[in-house]
């Protein structure tokens, strides 16, 4: 084609252009997690292949496992995502693994009061006492569907779909703002 | 007045009715108003009375105001809870021109004619004149008070909270609860409608440990208020019990201080594993004639005002009661130095003691005197009448416990003869418990053992231990009462003075035979103001079952639904309004369809581009017919990416698709793609789509934008409950793929330019597809086509998407083409008589458009067994067709009705409707798709197209509803 025409394609994030967000003591900012796959095990897989292939062991309803960066973080009946590290292609033969890189914006929420900005979004108690380092939920955050972690003490990591990554940054905006008015 | 002008807040300037006066800090605009010696307040709803107001809490019905001007203003808020603050403006309702002089009094002169449903007898003849004038006359006349009209500037918030304990009401009761609670280390919200903890000890002067009730209050909060794990909530109603734990509460965030940017309320859902209801009780009134008037105040609203806000209510009081808790404001208005002209007890056995003041046993007030305040009252003993001045009567009927939540989930209270009052039945609500004086204990000893006891009870249940709380020593005055609701007149006695209802009011109802409670409030709107009745429910209950002849009990109340005080819907909306109403789903090439200048519809939450408008064109029109033409003469590009893509693998994955699909996909090769129906269990139609084969075991399934979220859940329940043997996954991709439809004679040539795989009629036929590098990223292809043309799909993951439109757009142009929108797209597949939710709406079958041979006959599917009912295939049916103008009007619009030639246009007539229209710049005239009765055997026949509500009537030709292309040779090209 002519020179005038792109012949390469260049990326964007999610969240391009939006945070990060300093509002009081809170931060929101664009997480960059790397690969992302779901995976969902077909009937019994066997345990051991099975665990060998994800790498890490297959995380409870509402927990995730990990290993550093890596994690693996339920999000609903037998599904899980693989986070941080491209799935081997062994895993195919135990699981349904679907690329979903591109199909969510991920953020973190960090600072404290991170509970009481989520508390007017979300109807799941966020409070470190009820959601612990090591809990995930997923459920609502406003009107969205998403996949919220406690990787930290004072930090989430939210998910919520990538078309919407607009909504969410408004929404966790207007939360945080509502908090520090409370001063 | 005040007593002492020591020891109050700072001086606070507010204006009323644009006066300006001088309040203290923690005064509401009631206390200062009274301190001031304003006591007319407002103007009754119906008949204009002058009023003053009856409480000092949120049970106020007189002294409702308007609080702010302009776009912020609030009406309806009650002068006994707005606090002051420096500039505040209030402005009194209900009166014109002034609450001085109100013209609308006039309505009080023709009472005779507006009593108990009067709407029903009067105002009926001529028929006419009742829309035409009455009705508007009437609804001028009423209401309380009025909205701005303006959009609403303030902000709202809404939170979530979790709790192992919820305690309702922080009165004596409420503290102790909470206290036994958190020390066993029980997690506790502690919510009260009011400013400052304590409930009625803020308004009473008896004392607690040795210490003023009010002061115990005090210490009690701030000891909660240092532990971790107590969250207290002050100006924070409790308005609802619902399902679950689950209740909601208002907090009044800012009302107190001037206006700012910050949450003006805060809407809460409570989700608490227990609770105990602390909510107090609230004092009723006696109905006599005139009860009504500016300076005529519950006994217990005197005492707050006197004892918690300082000031005396006139320089001449009269008490009047039946009961010897009225007695203590008699006993504190003398301490406090105003002159008690009478204490009135109607029970003659009362016991007063020895008293410095006139006390007249056996006696009722029976009337009073002063339209624009009280100046007089009679007292009526033994038929001999007294006239006394008197510029305030504190009158008390007993106390009314508070009910309302345990009502709320569809439970009744219960009938308690010794206290003549309603208390709560148990467990009405599950896991909440009533203590203290809404459960019918009225002393403030009592208080302090059940709110102790039922969260003692509440620390076992939840496996706790209760630590050591000493119980403190207050006063236990028994609570002596004889029912007195109404003293015998002629004129006037008031029940519901929000309202305006009457003792005679009741009584015509049930002389009306309107007897049962519920229609007694309907017929009279006793109850049915903003103050839900709490001031005259139980009185107007009396008199009915006095009118006819049966007990309290057995005439029964009304029920109590939330919210427990009004909630504005602002409030439960919080930041779900404008912007964040709901959220918004872009594409990857939102950014630059904007910067194209194209206007955006919704499709659902997508946002998607209309058309694309170029210089010089001045109407959508131009550049649709533009558009369209760019796909049928050369190449279009569109964002397809909002329709539903999901991701199926297993073993099983065809056997899905087998079920779900009408027609069969388990021999779909693999590279290919095929057109699926999916049908309802009902036998309709629930979706069309695409699905394509990329592996041996891997298909990605396509649904319609609208019907995505449908076809998931329908996924779900075909593989979790129908068969939960089958080894099967399935995911959304929606999100993971940006796609595009490359569409035109000249798309080949486009995709050819920026796959690396060289594409041609033979590799790459009429629905194959498969993986492609798309300019140096992994991507995939499809050629499948919606508008008819030789077309494909090219799909990227998502981060690369706005790249790939702008490219994919760049080429186009070079190509005499370019990107095309929602209105040619929609163009292009009527033309072709594809079929969009327009003509699937629900209620049609696969029959019905055409395809029911698309059904197989060599499997099952889900559907297929009643789509086979009779009724459901009958030629008769309202079959799918197109239609074109062939008269001199050649407008078609989507809605209207479809009628044989010279028929009327009326119901019976009806043969179909229309259900899509558009412009086709290759037919030359509008067109439309729709279903009409027998269409199939009516092609070529000439029938009525008649739209009565933009009144068009039209000549059409009924025809194939393929308008262009018709043997569909272009897509194989």
């Amino acid at each position: 084609m002519e020179g005038a025409c792109v012949d390469k394609l260049t990326q964007t994030t999610p969240c391009a252009g939006l945070l990060p967000l300093h509002i009081g003591a809170l931060t929101v900012a664009e997480a960059n997690v790397g690969p992302v796959a779901s995976v969902t095990p077909f009937s019994s897989p066997p345990k051991a292949a099975f665990k060998n292939a994800l790498g890490l062991p297959f995380p409870a309803p509402n927990q995730f496992t990990s290993n550093g960066d890596v994690r693996c973080i339920w999000v609903g009946q037998g599904e899980a995502f693989l986070i941080g590290v491209a799935p081997k292609p062994a895993l195919g033969k135990h699981a349904a693994v679907v690329d979903q890189s591109d199909a969510w914006a991920f953020v973190t929420l960090s600072g404290a009061g991170g509970a009481d900005a989520l508390a007017r979004l979300v109807p799941v108690d966020m409070r470190l006492s009820a959601f612990g380092v090591g809990a995930t939920a997923r459920t609502q955050l406003g009107h969205m569907n998403a996949s919220i972690t406690r990787i930290d003490e004072d930090s989430y990591l939210i998910a919520a779909f990538r078309s919407m990554a607009g909504t969410l940054v408004h929404d966790l905006r207007t939360a945080l703002e509502a908090v520090a008015a409370r001063g | 007045m005040r007593i002492s002008e020591t020891g109050l807040g700072a001086p606070v300037r507010f204006r009323f009715d644009g006066v300006e006066y001088t309040g203290r800090a923690g005064d509401t605009v009631a206390s200062a108003l009274l301190a001031s010696g304003v006591r007319l307040m407002g103007r009754s709803f119906k008949y204009h009375r002058p009023r003053g107001p009856l409480s000092a809490g949120s049970e106020e019905p007189n002294a409702l105001v308007t609080v702010g001007k302009g776009a912020g203003s609030e009406p309806n808020i009650r002068a006994t809870v707005q606090e002051i603050y420096e500039g505040l403006e209030v402005r009194s309702q209900s009166a014109w021109p002034s609450l001085q002089f109100d013209v609308m009094a006039v309505n009080d002169l023709a009472a005779p004619f507006l009593g108990a449903g009067f709407y029903y007898k009067t105002f009926m003849w001529p028929k006419a004149f009742w829309e035409k004038l009455y009705e508007p006359i009437i609804r001028r006349a009423a209401g309380l008070g009025r909205l701005s009209g303006e959009h609403n500037p303030d902000t709202y918030d809404r939170a979530f909270a979790f709790c192992d304990l919820l305690v309702v009401g922080a009165g004596p009761s409420g503290l102790m609860a909470a206290t036994v609670a958190a020390e066993a280390g029980l997690d506790v919200i502690m919510c009260d409608e009011d400013s400052h903890m304590g409930g009625r000890l803020l308004a009473e002067v008896d004392e607690i440990d040795g210490m003023a009730g009010a002061e115990w209050a005090r210490a009690q909060a701030a000891r909660l208020a240092k532990l971790p794990n107590v969250r207290l909530m002050t100006r924070t109603t409790v308005t609802g019990a619902y399902d679950g734990g689950v209740f909601g509460a208002l907090e009044r965030v800012t009302h107190h201080v001037p206006r700012s940017t910050a949450p003006l309320e805060c809407f809460w859902r409570i989700a608490a594993k227990r609770t105990v209801l602390c909510a107090g009780a609230i004092e009723r009134p006696i109905a006599f004639e005139n009860n009504d008037r500016p300076g005529i105040m519950t006994a217990g609203a005197v005492r707050a005002y006197l004892n918690r806000w300082g000031v005396k209510p006139a320089k001449t009081v009269a008490v009047f009661g039946n009961n010897d808790n009225a007695h203590r404001t008699a006993r504190d208005l003398h301490a406090a130095g105003v002159l008690v002209v009478a204490l009135v007890d109607s029970r003659p056995d009362a016991e007063v003691g020895d008293v410095p003041y006139p006390v007249y046993l056996g006696a009722e007030v029976c009337n009073t005197v002063g339209r624009s305040g009280l100046t007089s009252i009679k007292i009526r003993k033994n038929g001999k009448i007294t006239h006394l001045a008197a510029e305030c009567l504190a009158i008390s009927g007993g106390w009314n416990p508070t009910v309302h939540l345990t009502c709320h989930m569809n439970g009744r209270p219960a009938w308690r003869e010794d206290i003549a009052a309603f208390v709560p039945t148990p467990d009405t609500v599950p896991n909440l418990e009533a203590a203290g004086a809404c459960n019918g204990a009225f002393s403030t000893t009592a208080c302090l053992v059940e709110g102790a006891a039922a969260a003692t009870r509440v620390v076992e249940a939840l496996g706790a231990k209760v630590g050591d709380v000493a119980l403190p020593v207050a006063e236990d005055a028994p609570y002596r009462i004889s029912p007195l609701w109404a003293v015998t007149g002629k004129g006037r006695a008031w029940l519901d003075f929000q309202n305006d209802v009457s003792v005679k009011d009741i009584k015509q109802a049930a002389v009306e035979n309107f007897r049962s409670v519920e229609h007694m409030k309907r017929y009279t709107t006793q109850g049915m103001a903003t103050d839900q009745g709490k001031n005259s429910n139980v009185g107007a209950l009396a008199v009915l079952a006095d009118s006819t002849g049966r007990g309290i009990p057995e005439t029964g109340t009304t029920t109590f639904r939330p919210p427990y005080s009004p909630v504005a819907i602002a409030a439960m909306g919080g930041a779900a309004q404008g912007k964040g109403f709901a959220p918004e789903r872009h594409t990857t090439s939102h950014k630059q369809s904007l910067e194209m200048s194209a206007p955006m519809i919704e499709a659902g939450l997508w946002y998607r581009p209309s058309y694309f408008p170029q210089t010089g064109e001045s109407t959508w029109r131009q550049s649709c017919d533009r558009e369209v033409g760019y796909v049928r003469k050369a190449v279009g590009v569109c964002d397809v990416s909002t329709l539903g893509k999901i991701d199926i693998q297993g073993p099983d994955a065809a056997k899905l698709l087998d079920l779900v699909y009408t027609n069969m996909f388990s021999t779909l090769k693999e590279g290919r793609v095929r057109y699926g129906l999916m049908l309802r269990e009902d036998g309709y139609v629930m979706d069309d789509g695409t699905c394509a084969r990329l592996g041996p075991q891997h298909y990605v399934m396509t649904t319609t934008t609208a019907a995505a979220g449908e076809v998931m859940r329908h996924l779900e329940f075909v593989t979790q409950a129908l068969h939960p043997e089958w080894s099967v996954a399935f995911t959304s991709v929606t999100e993971q793929w940006a796609q595009f439809a490359v569409a035109g004679p000249k798309s080949r040539e486009l995709v050819n330019g920026i796959v690396d795989a060289e594409i041609d009629n033979e590799n790459w036929p009429f629905m194959a597809c498969g993986e492609v590098d798309v300019l140096g990223v992994a991507g995939r292809l499809f050629r499948i086509s919606f508008s008819g043309e030789h077309a494909y799909e090219v799909a990227v993951p998502a981060r690369y998407g706005a790249a790939l439109f702008s490219a994919l757009v760049e080429r186009a142009e070079a190509m005499q083409g370019g990107a095309y929108g929602m209105e040619a797209l929609n163009v292009l597949r009527i033309e072709k008589g594809h079929i969009t939710h327009a003509e699937i709406h629900g209620r049609v079958t696969a029959y019905d458009i055409g395809m029911e041979r698309m059904i197989s006959a060599k499997k099952d599917c889900i559907g297929k067994v009643l789509s086979q009912r009779e009724g459901l295939v009958e030629t008769t049916r309202e079959r799918m067709v197109g239609l074109r103008p062939v008269g001199v009007v050649k407008q078609l619009s989507a809605g209207a009705h479809v009628f044989d030639v010279d028929a009327d246009y009326v119901h019976a007539n009806d043969k179909g409707y229309i259900t899509s229209v558009c412009y086709s710049p290759e037919v030359g005239s509008m067109i439309a798709l729709g279903f009409v009765k027998n269409g199939l055997d009516r092609i070529g026949e000439r029938m009525i197209v008649r739209d009565h509500v933009r009144d068009l009537t039209v000549e059409v030709e009924v025809c194939s509803p393929i308008f262009v292309d018709g043997d569909g040779g272009r897509v194989r090209g």
